[in-house]
Order: structure tokens, then sequence, then C-alpha cells
């Protein structure tokens, strides 16, 4: 599947990254080519097979996906605002949302 | 140097003191970190403070910390109250963590003295740590080659002789590959045997915290400390953590070890196939088994890791975005502009080139076609280990296909760059624990690695092994540029 620049851009923005015009020139036809040597994974016959989701188990089996959900201690208010960029009031202040 | 057995027993025979040996260690990181780049902070008042509070310690409490006086060095991608924590990216900005992880918990109550946090490629993405955002570590071996990646500070700050031993992480091969390449052992354990929590999480599914030391012995005592359940990691596993000093020395004739000749054929240069050849020799000196086998579906690794590690990327590097800590971009007007500038000017091209092919491969209509189908096709990878497992003990690779190569040499080739990868990555897609020992050195003078791969939980057998090796094979040289 070719990956064109445009495709770039796009997958830019999903990924809330601005990129520049020389970089979607650089990353077009290395993603591209990533992608073309991931397509080899198509030979290979999976139609029988789970995906191997999880942790590994003490007997090298999948680990639970849940726990219990449990109040604990946290890093608390002060702690977590310290190394925030623009802390105001206890929140974390940002940029107007809606444009 | 002396190993960290050899160090706490003179600290508590009073033969030394730990301030005198951390004082020593600190001007080699301080003296030698403008030939190597190794380390981004150097916590000098720190570790004299805490090596002043080991050598006030009574006889009874030194005897009670089985590392009292080691100093540590960890890759900057592991936190510790109270330092910086930069991941080699500009996008964590001031960052200091205000916790420690796991492992630093562990090891600063087995008394360790941490030295200071070594560079690294950013995120941990990279074989040579040409993608730190403060430079690039530089080889003691020779200065115009790459140290490895990503943890390419911790093995070279080892090699280098200023410290016994260091954490790195290993997501794809990042403890192994770097320690190869500067000549250390680098191990990565098993996926569960030590717990993530606090580790900077790239590839959630793969990331394990992994240990670099000149000697057996000493991997062997870190790991002791750091293995084990924890409570804030849920993938930790509940698995009983064995005397690994105690097995170090157990004899290795009669264990079986297994080899694939595909493994040794094309991409593999001349000079690392001759010494793992050299190493099959040394092994069955020892009177070890060598078994042939084959791991059918070991040539996809690589794809399917560059599908899983950056699928797993993009969705733990979305919490970068300028709200909550590390680095904003200034003057952008609204919310999404403040993301998507802080992400620009906060990432390396590598990062942003693995966030978005992740991004690709998890967006709509693209899920199935790689992220399930890699999945899948790593799941054939766990059933080729298990049925190896069941032919041999452990599984004995090249860890890397070269020795250290020179900066620039692949650096605008990604997929070039992602094939140094080839040996290693299969442990952590499969969970499997693997170990690279040094094993000789190139015509030019470079070190080479072996790489050993054990089945789940297998540590202790792999330490053996290594350890079994050195003893007969020491490596007998050390780099150019050495404490």
């Amino acid at each position: 599947m070719p990956i064109t620049e445009s495709d770039i851009e796009k997958i830019a923005q999903l990924a809330h990254l601005e990129i520049t015009e020389d970089e979607r020139q650089m990353f077009a036809p290395q993603i591209a080519e990533i992608v073309a040597y991931v397509e080899q994974l198509n030979e290979a016959d999976t139609s029988a097979i789970e995906p191997a989701l999880g942790g590994l188990t003490p007997e090298g089996g999948q680990t639970e996906s849940t726990r219990e959900d449990k109040v604990q201690p946290s890093l608390g208010q002060k702690l977590a605002l310290e190394q925030a960029p623009d802390a105001a009031s206890g929140h974390f202040r940002v940029p107007k949302v809606l444009g | 140097m002396k190993s960290i057995g050899g160090i706490t027993d003179s600290i508590r025979r009073g033969e030394t003191t730990a301030r005198a040996g951390v004082a020593a260690a600190l001007d080699a990181a301080e003296k030698l970190n403008e030939q190597l780049n190794a380390f981004l902070e150097i916590d000098r008042q720190g570790a004299l403070q805490r090596a002043d509070q080991i050598d006030a310690l009574d006889q009874a409490d030194k005897a009670g910390l089985p590392l009292a006086g080691a100093a540590i060095a960890i890759k900057d991608n592991i936190c510790v109250r109270g330092m910086q924590t930069s991941c080699g990216s500009r996008i964590l900005g001031p960052y200091h963590a205000p916790y420690n992880a796991t492992v630093i918990e562990r090891l600063l109550a087995a008394g360790v003295i941490i030295l200071g946090k070594t560079n690294c490629d950013e995120f941990a993405m990279g074989s040579s740590n040409e993608n730190s955002a403060f430079g690039a570590v530089r080889n003691p071996w020779d200065t115009s080659r790459v140290p490895g990646g990503s943890s390419g500070g911790s093995a070279a700050a080892v090699a280098a002789g200023i410290v016994p031993v260091a954490l790195g992480s290993d997501t794809g091969g990042s403890v192994r590959q770097p320690a190869s390449l500067c000549g250390v052992i680098g191990l990565k354990p098993t996926y569960g045997r030590v717990s993530r929590y606090g580790l900077v999480a790239f590839g959630s599914s793969l990331d394990q915290i992994g240990v670099f030391a000149c000697q057996a012995g000493d991997v062997a005592a870190i790991l002791q400390s750091i293995a084990g359940r924890d409570e804030h990691d849920a993938t930790s596993a509940d698995v009983a953590v064995p005397d690994y000093a105690a097995e170090l020395s157990k004899e290795v004739k009669g264990l079986r070890l297994g080899v694939s000749r595909a493994l040794l054929g094309e991409g593999l240069s001349d000079e690392v196939r001759g010494a793992i050849e050299k190493a099959i020799a040394a092994y069955r000196e020892l009177g070890v088994d060598i078994v042939d086998l084959e791991l059918p579906h070991a040539k996809y690794a690589i794809a399917v890791y560059y599908v899983i590690a950056t699928a797993e990327a993009s969705s733990n590097l979305a919490r970068y975005d300028g709200v909550r800590y590390g680095f904003r971009a200034e003057e952008a007007p609204a919310l999404r502009d403040m993301y998507r500038r802080t992400r620009d000017e906060g990432f390396g091209a590598e990062v942003k080139r693995r966030v978005m092919l992740g991004t690709y491969v998890l967006s709509a209509g693209y899920y199935d076609a790689y992220y399930l189908k890699a999945q899948k096709v790593r799941m054939l990878i766990r059933q080729d280990f298990a049925s190896a497992f069941a032919r041999c003990d452990a599984i004995l690779t090249p860890t890397a296909p070269t020795p250290a190569f020179l900066f620039g040499e692949k650096v605008n080739d990604p997929l070039a760059m992602y094939l140094n990868d080839i040996y290693t990555v299969t442990a952590n897609l499969a969970g499997i624990p693997g170990i690279s020992v040094p094993c000789g050195l190139s015509s030019e003078g470079l070190p080479i690695g072996l790489q050993l791969l054990g089945p789940n939980w297998s540590e202790a057998l792999l330490l053996r092994l290594a350890h079994a090796y050195q003893q007969q094979n020491p490596l007998g040289a050390r780099p150019r540029i050495h404490a």
C-alpha cells in the first residue's frame, strides 16, 4: 500500500504532531518502506492462532487483564501540580479549548 | 574493577569506606564524561551524603545490607526521587521524579549508592544512541563508534570501569545490544521478573528493566535485589526468586545448548560468525551438548516488533502534551495547537517516526491487518521457543550482527538500523530472558557478544552459563577509555 505525503499529514494530525514540509517528505518514503517490510507477515498462516496479549503467568500463560478496584494513596494535589508548566488555583491551566 | 561482593566485604571489614569508593567513581564519571557523554546527571552531593550514611552504620547494620556501598548508574528513563528523568528527550523539560521506581526502592534498601543518570536514545528508541536529544554516548573502545542503544550510557559507564553495575531497560534489545557493543554482560530478565513501576513506558508488553556488569556474579547480586512481585505492576509475576549466587557456580556439564544454523547465515558479519563458532566450541569444551534446532518464525520478528512496539509507543507517548509536566511550547492560541507544537518541538525525528507508524497501524481499518496480525505471529514466535526448549536448556545466538558501527553509518536508513535488533527482539516478543556475554574482539579490537536465551524464569541458568563461559574465556582486554 503506497503511503503518500497527504497520508502522513493525516497520521500526524491523529498523533497530535505538527510536522514540517521537510519532515513530511522524509517520513513518507521511510514509513512506506517499513510498512512494505511489515507486509511480509501476511505470508504466515495465523488462521488458528490466538493473539499474544497480556503478561506472563508463572506457567507462561496470559495474566488477568483486570484487578480489584481499590482506593490507594497517591501523589496528592501539591506534588502532582509541582511540575506543571502552568498551574493555577490547584489546577492545570491550558490555552482555550474552543477556537 | 572489584566485584560488588569485593566492595561490600572491604567496606564491612573497614579496609575502605563507602565514601572513598564513591568519590573515586564520581571523579572517574566527571572526567570520562567529557569523552563519553555517558551521564546526563552526576549526583556528587547526594552520592557522597549517602556514602557517609552507610559508613556511619554499625557493623551489624552494614552486614544486613547485601549491596552496601556499591555504586550504580541508572538509565535516565527510570525514576529516582529528586533526580532528573529526561528519557533522553527535550519534552520532559526540567522534570524531576517525585517518586522512586520499585527497583530503586529495593536497591536503596539493599545499600547501593546511585551515582547518576545515564544517557540513552530518546524514550529508549534506538540502537546507536544517536537519538538522544543530549548528544550520543561514545563507545569507550573507540569513540568514533556507537555504544549501541538504547541503554548506551549505562553500557559505556560499566565498560569504562566507572561503576561495577548499571540498570538499563530492554524493549527490543536495548540492554543486550549495547552490552555486546561495549564488551560487558547485559541481562534482560523474563517479562514480569522485575517490576516496571517507575520505568517510563515505551512498549508496555515488551519493556523490562535489565542489568549491566562485567561479571555474572554482579548481575546476580543486583537481580537478587530487584526481582519479584510488586503490587504496583500488575504484570510483575508472583514467581519465587531463586538464590542466584548459589546457582551461579553449579556445573554446566550435560546441559543442552540449541543453535539455529539459519540464524548464522545472511546478514551476519564474518567476524561475529567466527566468534560465535568459537564460543560454541568453548561450550563443547565445558561439556555442554550442542543441539541443532530451528525457529521457523524468527524471520518475522523485526516486522512483528515494529508493529507492536510502535503501536504501544504511540499510545504511551500520548501523555506528553505539555499539560501536567515537562516542556510546553509557548504562545499557542488554542489547546490543540499547544499539543501539536509541544510535541513537534519536544520530540526528535525517530520518536515522531515511531509514533506515526504506531498511529497508522492502530488507525481505523488497519488494526486487524497490522496490530492483530502481528500479535498472532508473535504467538507463533512464542510457540517456536516452547518447542525449542523441549529439546534444549538454552539457545545460543549472536547478540548483534556486527561489532560497533561508526556514527552516522545507519542514521538515515531506519530499516537498516532496525535490523540491528534481529537477534534480540524475539526474546521481548516471547517474554523470555536473554543475556549478552562478551565472546572476543574483532580484528579492529572491538568487542563481540554472544546471546543466550532461556525459558521463562530461567535467569539463574543463563547466569550460570555466562559465568562458566567467562571463567574459561575472559575477554582479557579493556577499552581505551577506562577509569
